[in-house]
């Protein structure tokens, strides 16, 4: 079963050293609720996208991942949030090869194609807070009768 | 901390040079500057040596995210300029699937399985579909 203790967590953002712990801690999190391989790919790669944002364009900020449940289904919860300058156009950022970084503009949609939920508050001038939430499927049952 | 994840790289990934190829291999997790520093180091040591080939081993790479995958295909692309061709191998199958739903399928780059299979592909010859064109224009 598992236990808050070594999910939830507050990261700070501020180098592309703390990327890094970004990384592995969602890594280890992510392994302890009981993710798959690939569910668990999936998610570092988007917290290493958000974390990444974080950086380049809300000028750093933190992460804090914590563990929630719904109906029995395990799930991991990572808010991403800064005090930049906002995003001013979130259906353009949120589209693909849109950038204003210098990278490849897969950052915001493309991170949300790799969890189940994601939500964006963005407000121009005060910041910007990213929520994702992935929930570990499991194989189905063996029904116990047959 | 965790088991079984690597301690992040600083500084400079070791760069092996095999006859004309240069072997790269990845461990873990990466910083960012360690990744840039490794795209300058290839190119300046493709450039002085004049090696044909480099094959960048990222079989113990968990995660490939759009810097790491721009890297990779920048540093190809350069290599290419430089007169050299550029082999990824032995992605992990999660990492493969997780770049293609990120929106990241990098055409450019050329794969391999594993490091021997990069080396071969590198033993081969060069076609280039010019080639071709240019045998119909001669008589």
């Amino acid at each position: 079963m598992p236990t808050a203790a070594g999910v939830e967590a507050r990261l700070p953002i501020r180098s592309d050293m703390d990327l890094v712990w970004v990384r592995q801690h969602v890594r280890q999190a992510a392994a302890q609720l009981g993710f798959g391989l690939v569910d668990q790919t999936k998610l570092v790669t988007a917290a290493s996208e958000l974390a990444r944002n974080t950086l380049v364009h809300g000028g750093g900020g933190l992460m804090e991942a914590s563990h929630v449940t719904t109906g029995g289904a395990d799930g991991l919860r990572l808010a991403f949030s800064d005090s930049g300058p906002g995003i001013p156009d979130l259906d353009r950022a949120l589209s693909d090869g849109y950038t204003s970084g210098g990278g490849l503009g897969m950052g915001l949609g493309g991170a949300r194609r790799l969890v189940h939920d994601f939500e964006v508050e963005s407000v121009p001038g005060s910041g910007t807070t990213v929520r994702v939430t992935s929930w570990v499927t499991r194989p189905p049952r063996q029904r116990e009768d047959v | 901390m965790s088991e079984g994840f690597a301690r992040p790289v600083a500084g400079h990934v070791p760069v092996l040079r095999l006859g004309d190829v240069l072997l790269v291999t990845l461990q873990g997790d990466l910083y960012d500057s360690t990744a840039h520093q490794l795209q300058q180091d290839l190119s300046e040591t493709i450039a002085r040596n004049g090696v044909t080939g480099v094959v960048i081993d990222i079989s113990g790479v968990e995660i490939v995210d759009s810097f790491l995958g721009r890297v990779l295909a920048e540093t190809a692309a350069q290599t290419e300029l430089l007169a050299a061709r550029t082999v990824v191998a032995g992605m992990r199958p999660a990492v493969a699937i997780t770049l293609v739903e990120l929106g990241l399928t990098l055409p450019g780059l050329r794969t391999a399985l594993t490091t021997e299979a990069a080396m071969e592909l590198l033993a081969q010859p060069i076609v280039t579909s010019r080639s071709g064109g240019m045998r119909e224009e001669s008589p």
